[in-house]
C-alpha cells in the first residue's frame, strides 16, 4: 500500500523552548484506519494541526498524497476533511447551512444530493433545519463530522471524535467509520479509549511527549497482548536454575522465591505442560500458581512510561 | 482563485447581517435619525449657515462617514473575532483558500453592509434636510474607500483580540474620539489655528473633508490629499494583514 501521508523530521517548538513535537517521522498508508495514541499533552493534536494547516511546522516535512503541505497546501488541504476534539460549531445557523458553508469553504460546487446523503448516514436528515445551538452534544459531533465529509475528502481526521460520547452512539460511529473506510476513505483517529483502537484501527501508532515511540500492524500488537505470564511461588527458595530448564528463559524472582515464565497463547505449544515435567524431574516443587495476560493498555502504559 | 470558497465566507457573513437586521442596520438609523433631531433641529437652529451650506445638511456627510467607519470596524473585527472565539475558525484555516481569499470574504462582506448602511443613512437624512450630491461618483468612490479601508483595519483589530474587551477598545478609546474630533459636526476652519493643526493630525479628518467636498464643494483639505491619505491608509492596514498571515500571527501559533 502506498502512503497517503508522508511526515518527515517534523518538529514543533511553542514559545521559548517548549517542543511539542520532536523529530516525527510517520507514513499513513491508503485505505488504512490508523490509531493515534497518546496521553494527554503527547503531541496529538499538534501533529495533526500541522498536518491540517492549522499550525505552522517549526522543522520538517508533510507530504498529503504527494503534495506538500505548503508549497502546495490548497491540492494537499482538499483532500482532508478535519474534526476537531473541541465542539467548535456555529451557534445560529441551521445544520444544512452550516454543512453547505464547508462544502463551498473546500471549492467544491452545490451537491445537495452528497449532503443528503452524509446527514441521513449520520442520521442528522431530521435535524437538518434546527439552529445548531438546539442540538445535544453527540449530535453537534456529528455534524462536524458531516462538515468534514462534505467536501468528499480522501482522508479524515478525528481527533477523539467520541470522547464524552454514550455508549451507543460510540458504536454508531465506529460504524460510519467502518463505512467510510470500504469507499475508500483513510481515516486518522485519536482516543483515549484502547478498546475503540483495538476494535477500529488497522495500523496503531503511539506519541509520548512529542516522539512516536511505536507504530504497528494491530495484528502484530495482538501478537504481543497474547504473551502470557505464568508465576509459579516455590516451596523452597533456589538459589539457580538447574541446566536441565535454561532453555524456558525462566526468571528467578523475590530471591529465589517464584519463578516467572512468559508464553504465547497463540502459539502451537505454550510449553507449559513441559515445563511441569522438567520442573518436576528437577526436584522442583511449588504450592501455588498464577497467570496474567498483558493487554494493550499495559503496553501503551509501560511505554509511555518508560520513553 | 477559491471562488467559492470566497462566496461561501461572504454569503456566511452577509447572512449574519439578515440575522441580526435590528442591531445592523435599524439602529444605526435610529441613532442616525437623533443626531439630527439633536445636532440639526435643536442646536442647528441656532447656528447661520456654514460655508454657504445649512448647518443639518452640512454634518450630512459627516455622519455617514461616523457610521461608516465606526460599522465597517464592528463588522470586520467581529466577524474574524467571532470563529476565533468560538474554535470555528479552524475549518477556514484547515481549507484550501489563500490569506487573501480569506480577506477578501470576509472584508467584502463587512464592507458590503457599510455601503448599505452609509446609503440608508444617506436616503435618511434626505428625510430631513434637503441634499444635493455635485460628484456622485466621487461621494461613492469615497464611501467604498472608506468601507474597505477601515473593514481591514477592523479586520487586524480583530485578529489582534483576544479578549471582548479588546475588541472594542480601539473602537472606542481611538476610533470615536478620532471621529467626533475629525470635522464630522464642524468645519475644521471653525476652530483656533493652535486646534486647526492638530486637527490635520487626524486621518479621519481627511475622509470627512473629501467626503463632504463630494456632496457640497466645500472642503477643509484638498481632495488629492483626502484620496491620497485614504489610500496610504490602505496600503498601510493591507501591509499588516500581509504580514499577520504570512507570520500567522494570533491565528496559527
Amino acid at each position: 500500500m502506498s502512503s497517503i501521508i508522508s511526515v518527515a523530521n517534523l518538529s514543533k517548538t511553542y514559545g521559548p523552548g517548549f517542543k511539542a513535537l520532536k523529530n516525527v517521522n510517520l507514513d499513513i498508508k491508503r485505505g488504512e484506519i490508523f490509531a493515534l495514541l497518546g496521553p494527554n499533552g503527547a503531541g496529538k493534536t499538534t501533529l495533526i494541526s500541522i498536518i491540517c494547516g492549522i499550525a505552522n511546522p517549526s522543522e520538517g516535512k508533510v507530504l498529503v498524497g504527494g503534495e506538500d503541505i505548503q508549497a502546495s497546501y490548497r491540492k494537499a488541504r482538499s483532500l482532508i476533511g478535519l474534526v476537531p476534539q473541541e465542539l467548535h460549531t456555529d451557534a445560529f445557523e441551521s445544520v444544512w447551512a452550516t454543512v453547505s458553508f464547508s462544502r463551498g469553504l473546500f471549492g467544491k460546487p452545490k451537491n445537495p444530493a452528497h449532503i443528503e446523503k452524509v446527514l441521513k448516514d449520520l442520521s442528522l436528515w431530521d435535524k437538518k433545519d434546527n439552529k445548531i445551538i438546539t442540538l445535544s452534544g453527540g449530535m453537534k459531533r456529528r455534524v462536524m463530522i458531516a462538515k468534514a465529509l462534505s467536501h468528499e475528502p480522501q482522508i479524515l481526521f478525528l481527533d477523539e471524535p467520541t470522547a464524552g460520547v454514550d455508549v451507543e452512539l460510540r458504536k454508531g460511529m465506529w460504524e460510519v467509520v467502518r463505512g467510510l473506510q470500504q469507499s475508500g476513505v483513510t481515516i486518522i483517529l485519536t482516543t483515549h479509549y484502547i478498546e475503540e483502537a483495538e476494535e477500529m484501527a488497522d495500523r496503531i501508532g503511539v506519541i509520548n511527549k512529542g516522539e512516536i515511540v511505536l507504530v504497528e500492524d494491530k495484528t502484530t500488537l495482538m501478537r504481543k497482548l497474547g504473551k502470557k505470564r505464568l508465576t509459579l511461588h516455590l516451596q523452597n527458595k533456589i538459589s539457580s536454575l538447574p541446566e536441565s530448564l535454561a532453555h524456558y528463559e525462566l526468571d528467578l524472582c523475590d530471591s529465589g522465591a517464584t519463578l516467572v515464565y512468559d508464553y504465547d497463547t497463540k502459539g502451537e505449544r505454550t510449553g507449559i505442560t513441559s515445563l511441569l515435567s522438567d520442573l518436576r524431574n528437577a526436584g522442583i516443587r511449588f504450592n501455588d500458581l498464577d497467570t496474567t495476560q498483558s493487554s494493550l493498555e499495559d503496553i501503551f502504559v509501560d511505554l509511555v512510561r518508560t520513553s | 482563485m477559491n471562488h467559492r470558497a470566497i462566496r461561501a465566507i461572504y454569503l456566511f457573513e452577509m447572512a449574519r447581517t439578515w440575522r441580526t437586521l435590528l442591531q445592523s442596520i435599524v439602529s444605526p438609523v435610529v441613532s442616525t435619525s437623533l443626531y439630527f433631531v439633536v445636532f440639526g433641529a435643536a442646536i442647528g437652529s441656532r447656528i447661520s449657515q456654514v460655508e454657504g451650506v445649512s448647518y443639518g445638511t452640512f454634518i450630512v456627510p459627516g455622519l455617514i462617514m461616523l457610521s461608516v467607519l465606526t460599522q465597517s470596524i464592528a463588522n470586520a473585527s467581529f466577524g474574524i473575532y467571532f470563529p476565533k472565539f468560538t474554535g470555528t475558525i479552524y475549518e477556514i484555516l484547515s481549507a484550501p483558500i489563500s490569506y487573501f481569499e480569506i480577506v477578501l470574504g470576509y472584508v467584502g462582506a463587512a464592507a458590503t453592509k457599510s455601503i448599505i448602511l452609509g446609503l440608508i443613512i444617506l436616503a435618511t437624512a434626505g428625510l430631513f434636510v434637503p441634499l444635493h450630491i455635485h460628484h456622485p461618483v466621487w461621494m461613492l468612490t469615497f464611501l467604498v474607500l472608506t468601507a474597505v479601508t477601515f473593514s481591514l483595519f477592523g479586520f487586524i483589530i480583530g485578529i489582534w483580540a483576544d479578549g471582548f474587551e479588546k475588541l472594542q477598545m480601539i473602537p472606542m478609546l481611538v476610533v470615536t474620539p478620532l471621529t467626533f474630533l475629525g470635522g464630522s459636526f464642524y468645519s475644521i476652519d471653525m476652530l483656533p489655528t493652535g486646534w486647526r493643526t492638530v486637527a490635520l493630525l487626524n486621518p479621519v479628518v481627511y475622509l470627512v473633508s473629501g467626503f463632504r467636498w463630494s456632496f457640497y464643494e466645500i472642503a477643509d483639505v484638498s481632495v488629492s490629499v483626502s484620496v491620497g491619505m485614504t489610500l496610504a491608509f490602505l496600503v498601510i492596514c493591507l501591509i499588516v494583514i500581509w504580514w499577520i498571515f504570512r507570520t500567522g500571527y494570533r491565528l496559527k501559533n
